[in-house]
């Protein structure tokens, strides 16, 4: 009764890969630990990383945390690959199914939730406020208490490897499956309760980057001299805030459904599961643009960049975007053709997907049109951006396929599926991602990443992600459907021993990533940048220091131009030092967002094993520890000129030497 | 609409189709090589997407391979137009390719997809033959109202004569899909979906779950056997003196859950047994009599198993 469902049975003893991951993880902590007490870093992570609010620095966690979920969700690829590869005929593979189908629903999860999703609003923190002219975002408290939200989040996945166990439904979790008749223990729980947490972090962020994009942009950046970035950034937060509650309402409801023998995804009572699969894909839907928009935000800034050209087509890109964002509410149904629908309204939505393909279409041309007549420099970034078009040009094309009704009907729920939503998330959001980390890195940690490391781990990558998912494609077309544990059709294993051989391709590219990091930081005397504009770049953000510094801007920029850093080259006006430096009033840091998170990690974790005094615990701590905050009147400080002036005037040396 | 029904032949017209053809000639990709007429329009569908959408695909591919190379930074016999970002000409023609390229495809979609509704009868001078299927966990139950018989995870059907499936979960949504014959339909708990296919000439053709329903999904696959009329008479004048009867008993233990169940046959099914499955979540909505006669047993659960 005391610790309601929870018994030491919750933990798998019996499953060697589980519990040796376990020691190995332990382990790491442990040293972890050490090393930091070792080196005296635990109050400075607490007071320079745990409570901040710089938006620079909460961009750096949420990468952290997508880089960490990416290792957890690839070694998940790896063991879905190597049983697939196996599993032929007698052969049962290494997995028996209940532990595979674990694997393949938190790979799914990982990814998009705690992968992509962080990666995204990582890149959005680091990029957003500096192209505004702005000092931090909005809201900065509401900034780290959504990051916070979602690592803990990350973590409660992390622990159901080891204390019960995790959904076996696949990523969105469809009832009856994932009702409590049929998935009894604590794996569907978790799902629903990291998902709520992270989830309600995910929406905060949202709000707090729309209020910043319309409220906090330098004097004279009228929307239409926004970077391009800025503006997918701005559809994919709308996005946000209009899909989250959807996919929040959705989960309570399978919850309240498991909890408390409610009806609304069961047959009995009068309750269908075919509303759940509508109301996720409203919100699954558009949540594929939101991970997307902000990468084609990142190409547009490196393919300008790259180029030595403005963007081709600029308020082109703009209304593109926003059309994107509109279409993506009208096109949920096309998962789910093959539910028996009627033909008026399968072709219905079948067109409105396709319709979504013409504005795709028209951005990839602009980006062509940026290369066209310019001078390209084949940095990493820019091969990343030209590895996105040649692969995402594919996997468009694949996606519209499937977009139509009568094809869909063969290919849907097929290995053609999975290969499509890789063949756009990798090559669309994850090529995006690292070439936006390459690009902006520079900005954060004030030296750039090592080139030779960066080029291998994009021809990993590209290589990996053809030999891995071409084969999937193919098995598609020879009716081969996903989440299979095994098979009988021999003429199947080929393929899946070639896709792989993909896999470990891209796990190389991870490898390399890692490596670039190390080196990178190694040689960073080498690769300093003192002049805050290592690509000799177009927008606000590398007019600044590299890093830059916690307040931004010393001054706040006035905008006459859509590259304004660039006309402010052309006509010599840039890297001027002012006259005189002027107060900057500041958020200060603040361990509230830190701890409600925790409570809230305590509330989900209480919940899922029934354990109601705990539950009470978490939920009273976040709401105590959010009034305690509402009552701190300290939440802010002015920094003086006088030390702006001397932080400033240090740089302005640093870049003399430079640039003599 | 005349396009769709047209011999596949006529598609080679179309420039990258042949290319897609000629790999379903050699290879024994199922979608590439169907062998019933609605997996034929369906595939020739899957080419013709595919060929119209390869028209913008290739030229961009190539032409950003071609751009990057042409334009690289060490290049300086190529143009340089450091300010040029805008020209409406060029805009002028790059929403209308996909524009056209979409009305283009949104056609195809409309007619199509009202071509190939699943729920629409065969074209045919035969009455389509009747199959019930209830999904499992984890097997497949086919129910021949006409003979009045049932096998569980084997289909067979009368070649060249049209099949009409009415399709149901009994508890966990399945998606029913033979490859070669047609596209998949889902099977829902309390629900009803119907499919139209047919075998072109007898044979023997995969079928299998494609959605996810749990621990026993991966071995929810059959064996559907398309026989000739002599050999199908044959089998069901077999199949009605198998020995046993799928009365409501014998449906019972079917319901539990079991993995790699092994076909089998049953003669004399209980009468209505499809239409008492879909209703079995109506108790309660319905006259008594009507509740009388539908199944009323507690939902079988994962934990019990055969």
């Amino acid at each position: 009764m005391f610790l309601g469902k929870l018994t030491l049975d919750a933990i798998p003893w019996h499953e060697p890969i589980i519990m040796g991951t376990g020691v190995a993880v332990a382990l790491g902590g442990l040293a972890m630990v050490a090393l930091l007490t070792h080196f005296r870093l635990r109050t400075y992570l607490w007071r320079e990383w745990i409570t901040s609010v710089d938006h620079k620095k909460v961009g750096v966690m949420y990468f952290i945390l997508g880089l960490v979920m990416l290792l957890r969700g690839f070694a998940d690829a790896i063991m879905m690959r190597a049983q697939q590869a196996m599993a032929v005929g007698a052969n049962p593979g290494f997995l028996p199914p209940h532990h595979y189908d674990q694997i393949f629903t938190a790979h799914g999860v990982i990814m998009i939730f705690f992968v992509a999703t962080p990666f995204i609003l990582g890149l959005m923190n680091v990029v957003v406020p500096l192209q505004l002219g702005a000092r931090d975002v909005a809201y900065p408290f509401v900034n780290s208490l959504g990051f916070w939200l979602s690592a803990f989040g990350a973590v409660l996945v992390m622990v159901s490897m080891w204390v019960g166990d995790f959904a076996a439904t696949g990523w969105v979790a469809y009832p009856p499956l994932s009702e409590m008749g049929y998935s009894p223990t604590t794996g569907v729980d978790y799902y629903i309760w990291s998902l709520q947490i992270s989830g309600l972090g995910t929406t905060l962020a949202g709000i707090n980057f729309v209020v910043t994009i319309l409220k906090m942009r330098a004097p004279g950046m009228d929307l239409m001299k926004m970077p391009v970035f800025c503006w997918t950034s701005l559809i994919t937060n709308i996005l946000i805030v209009a899909i989250f509650p959807v996919l929040t309402a959705t989960l309570a409801m399978l919850s309240v459904d498991r909890i408390f023998d409610m009806h609304f995804f069961t047959n009995e009572g009068g309750g269908n599961a075919m509303m759940y699969i509508n109301l996720i894909w409203v919100w699954g839907h558009p949540e594929v643009y939101v991970l997307v928009l902000p990468a084609f935000g990142v190409y547009s800034e490196v393919i300008a960049t790259f180029s030595r050209k403005p963007l081709f087509g600029y308020s082109s890109m703009v209304y593109a975007t926003s059309s994107i964002g509109l279409l993506s509410f009208l096109v949920w149904l096309h998962h789910f053709f093959t539910m028996g629908s009627g033909a008026n309204v399968n072709a219905f939505f079948g067109i409105t997907t396709s319709i979504i393909s013409i504005p795709t279409g028209v951005k990839l041309f602009n980006w062509l049109f940026t290369m066209f007549r310019g001078r390209i420099q084949l940095h990493s970034c820019t091969l990343w951006t030209i590895g996105f078009m040649v692969t995402f040009a594919v996997g468009g094309m694949t996606g519209v396929l499937l977009a139509v009704p009568g094809a869909d009907f063969m290919l849907h729920n097929s290995l053609f599926l999975v290969a499509h939503f890789h063949n756009v998330i990798i090559g669309g959001v994850v090529y995006g991602c690292l070439a936006g980390m390459t690009f902006w890195f520079p900005k954060v940690f004030g030296f750039t990443l090592n080139e030779f490391w960066g080029k291998l781990a994009f021809w990993f990558w590209l290589i990996g992600y053809w030999l891995a998912f071409t084969p999937l494609y193919v098995l598609g077309l020879m009716g081969m459907t996903r989440r299979m544990n095994h098979y009988e059709d021999l003429s199947w294993q080929p393929w899946l021993l070639v896709a792989l051989v993909g896999a470990v391709f891209v796990g190389l590219g991870i490898l390399a990533i890692l490596v670039q990091l190390a080196v990178s930081i190694r040689d960073r005397a080498q690769n300093r940048d003192t002049t805050g504009d290592p690509w000799n770049a177009r927008s606000l953000e590398w007019s600044t220091a590299s890093p830059a510094p916690f307040y931004n801007f010393a001054h706040v920029p006035t905008i006459t131009s859509l590259e304004q850093h660039w006309e402010d080259k052309e006509t010599g006006r840039a890297w001027v030092p002012p006259a005189a430096y002027e107060d900057i009033h500041m958020p200060r840091n603040t361990g509230a967002g830190f701890i409600i998170s925790a409570f809230a990690f305590v509330l989900g974790f209480a919940v899922i094993w029934n354990i109601w005094w705990l539950a009470a615990l978490g939920l009273f701590g976040m709401i105590g520890t959010f009034i305690a905050r509402s009552y701190d009147r300290d939440t802010d400080y002015w920094v003086p000129a006088a030390q702006v002036e001397q932080i400033e005037k240090a740089r302005y040396a640093l870049m003399q030497e430079a640039r003599p | 609409m005349p396009i769709l029904s047209r011999p596949s032949a006529r598609w080679c017209l179309l420039a990258p189709v042949p290319l897609l053809s000629l790999l379903s000639g050699c290879a024994p990709w199922a979608l590439l090589d169907p062998k019933g007429h609605i997996a034929t329009q369906e595939r020739d569908l899957i080419l013709l997407s595919t060929g119209l959408m390869l028209l913008v695909v290739i030229p961009v591919i190539g032409l950003t391979l071609w751009f990057a190379w042409r334009y690289r930074e060490t290049n300086e016999r190529a143009v340089y137009r450091p300010k040029w970002a805008h020209s409406m000409t060029i805009e002028l023609v790059v929403w209308t390719i996909p524009c056209a390229i979409i009305i283009a495809l949104g056609s195809i979609i409309w007619v199509s997809t009202h071509q190939l509704d699943p729920y629409k009868p065969l074209k045919s001078a035969q009455k389509p033959f009747e199959v019930e299927v209830v999904a499992l966990n984890w097997k497949w139950l086919f129910i021949y109202p006409e003979l009045g018989v049932a096998s569980v995870n084997e289909l067979t059907i009368p070649a060249g004569r049209p099949v009409h499936f009415r399709l149901t979960a009994e508890r966990m949504m399945n998606s029913f899909f033979i490859p070669r014959l047609g596209g998949q339909i889902y099977a829902m708990t309390g629900m009803q979906t119907q499919l139209n296919l047919i075998a072109d000439a007898p044979g023997n053709f995969d079928g299998r779950s494609a959605a996810f329903s749990g621990e026993g999904f991966s071995d929810m696959h059959f064996k559907t056997r398309a026989l000739g009329q002599s050999d199908f008479t044959a089998w069901a004048a077999q199949a009605a003196k198998a020995p046993k009867p799928l009365d409501l008993a014998a449906y019972n233990a079917l319901r539990r859950p079991s993995t790699a169940t092994p076909p089998a046959l049953y003669a004399h099914v209980e009468p209505g047994l499809f239409d008492r499955t879909i209703n079995t979540f109506m108790i309660g909505r319905m006259s008594a009599q009507e509740a009388k006669r539908a199944l009323c047993l507690p939902p079988a659960t994962m934990g019990e198993r055969n």
